[in-house]
């Protein structure tokens, strides 16, 4: 070892200086309570958030046509879930990092077909209700084309969809058991029905929630109401909180190239998995600064070090 | 029993190579050597502070459940406690992590000590990220229902599914702060074993 | 209980709050100020003095 070149930003020069007293349960002791009052001030002061979660009851409550046209975008397969890929369905390749189709190669884990999941199966569970269930019956025996044509027909006039004196209605012809659908899910979902029948549906006891907030998320009401939290993607969102508390600032470089082209531009479909994969490789970086040459000499090149031992330096002179 | 017999016990090898490098006066130490002068010093200190004290607080938490705090100002009251202790800990953890790298502290054999520091940094952001999903409130459903792109777009959504609340808790508050606080007392120990880096030479070497 | 309603938050941050809209640097006020105390909080650790400078001198 001693006949090696000594590398600055490598090894460390023998200490044969001298040695002070240190308590270091003293030292301990004291920054355990003095950081303790700072939390308790902190926490006394200006408390903490905690905004009510949405339901999908509020939501269809709130805003019944987005709520109905999100809905029909689940039947006809145009909502964002539906379009997903992986690891919810095959509609779509997914992002990729490159030639790498990651999402694609692992495949369906969380099996959501959007029309079964979030629309007939919930209207299923209804107390039986005749109309409904003609409509359910009408639906199951007919042709995958003809639910097809079905739920075309409502769509075209969907831009014409209205809700009046508490029901859904659109001017469309030949959408066979479609309108049913549409209102009935719209009124279940103004009950808080559809919240339980979306989380229930595997069984009685649960703690996954990822139909009803995909579902939530296909609609636009949770937009806004982030939007107005200032809670986006573009508005730097994941490190912001709700109201005016900080949130976790500490995810500035993660927010930050959402912020910047290509990722927001150009390259922008696959934003997610390239600022995934950049943040991956800048914390490989971070944890092997001790191995790459260059980076490793900043420390001894800036010369901050110069401060932080200045008393040591001037002892030495 | 010989003496040697017990010597190859596997319990007194493990024991020797223990106290061998970690004698208790070094795991306790009661000297420090003098270029240890600079507030810079306090913050790992701080952040181990911080840390006891997000733990403390989040298994206040725990007795009651994850839905306590919404309706208990008291409750709510610990939420609060665990909020500003979680950003007082990465506060002092990154001023930390700044003072350690304009030291050059990976020098003179600390690699290791540097490397568990950053894979505790990026614990903490795992342990943070799932907190903030199991809030149970708005912030977690936006929050969740925006990082699943990121997590999907890797292909581990299909495994870590940030819907998922009771996922999402039981990595809160079982797995990650298991891998944070193991890591940290790595990270303690080595400090402990390894000492505080020196400063770099400078036209000091007349002396030696 | 009471005690924990009357200090349960003396200044609440629920309201929405200011933001800080530079080109594309878009920072609440809080995550700001919290940036900004650390880069000081780092600065004066390195520039204040030290206490006990003296002691140390005396003790060998």
């Amino acid at each position: 070892m001693s006949s090696k070149r000594f590398r600055p930003d490598v090894d460390a020069p023998e200490y044969h200086g001298r040695y002070s007293p240190y308590d270091i349960i003293k030292e301990g002791t004291i920054a355990i309570v003095l950081v303790g009052l700072l939390t308790i001030i902190l926490a006394i002061v200006f408390g903490s958030p905690d905004e009510r979660a949405i339901t999908i009851k509020t939501w269809s409550n709130a805003a019944p046509v987005d709520f109905a046209t999100t809905a029909l975008s689940e039947l006809n397969g145009t909502s964002g879930t539906a379009q997903y890929g992986a690891p919810y369905n095959t509609a779509s390749t997914g992002q990729q990092l490159g030639p790498l189709q990651l999402s694609k190669w692992v495949g369906v884990r969380i099996p959501i077909n959007t029309v079964k999941d979030f629309v007939i199966s919930p209207l299923r569970a209804m107390p039986s209700q005749p109309a409904l269930r003609d409509a359910l019956t009408q639906w199951i025996s007919a042709s995958t084309s003809t639910q097809d044509a079905w739920v075309a027909n409502y769509t075209k006039a969907a831009d014409k969809l209205t809700f009046t004196n508490s029901v859904v209605t659109v001017p469309a012809a030949n959408a066979g058991p479609v309108p049913i659908f549409i209102n009935d899910l719209t009124q279940m979902a103004r009950t808080g029905a559809l919240d339980q029948a979306l989380i229930t549906e595997s069984g009685y006891y649960t703690t996954d929630y990822t139909r009803p907030l995909l579902f939530l998320a296909d609609g636009a009401y949770l937009e806004s109401v982030a939007t107005k939290q200032h809670l986006l993607g573009t508005q730097w969102g994941m490190m912001n909180e709700t109201g005016s508390y900080p949130g976790q600032a500490w995810l500035w470089l993660y927010s930050f190239w959402y912020q910047i082209p290509p990722f927001n531009s150009s390259w922008g479909a696959n934003a997610d998995v390239l600022v995934w994969g950049l943040m991956m490789l800048l914390s490989a970086l971070l944890l092997l600064v001790p191995f790459i040459p260059g980076l490793r000499s900043i420390p001894r090149r800036s010369r901050v070090y110069r401060l932080i031992w200045r008393e040591h330096y001037r002892d030495q002179k | 029993m010989s003496t040697t017999e017990i010597d190859r016990q596997w319990t007194t090898r493990l024991r020797q190579r223990a106290t061998g490098k970690l004698p208790p006066e070094k795991l306790l130490p009661d000297t420090q050597p003098t270029y240890v002068a600079s507030w810079i010093y306090v913050f790992g200190v701080a952040t181990l502070a911080a840390l006891i004290m997000v733990i403390v607080t989040g298994c206040i938490l725990a007795i009651r459940g994850p839905l306590w705090w919404h309706g208990s100002v008291y409750g709510h009251f610990v939420n609060s406690l665990h909020l500003w202790s979680v950003e007082i800990f990465f506060f002092t953890m990154i001023v930390h992590l700044w003072g350690k790298f304009f030291m050059a502290a990976w020098r003179g054999g600390r690699t290791l000590t540097w490397m568990t520091g950053v894979v505790t940094f990026l614990a903490s952001i795992a342990t943070a990220f799932t907190g903030y999903a199991s809030q149970t409130n708005f912030d977690s459903q936006w929050i969740t229902t925006q990082a699943k792109d990121g997590i999907n777009a890797t292909g581990a959504g299909a495994y870590f599914n940030v819907l998922n609340l009771g996922q999402m808790l039981m990595w809160h508050i079982v797995l990650l702060p298991l891998a944070a606080v193991v890591l940290t007392a790595l990270h303690v120990l080595l400090v402990r074993v390894k000492g505080v880096v020196p400063p770099f030479a400078e036209k000091v070497e007349v002396h030696s | 209980m009471a005690f924990f309603t009357a200090l349960g938050a003396l200044v609440p941050l629920d309201h929405f709050g200011h933001y800080f809209h530079w080109h594309f640097i878009y920072l609440s006020l809080s995550n700001l100020i919290i940036i900004l105390l650390m880069i000081a909080t780092f600065l004066a650790a390195i520039l204040a003095p030290f206490p006990g400078r003296k002691s140390r001198k005396e003790h060998q």
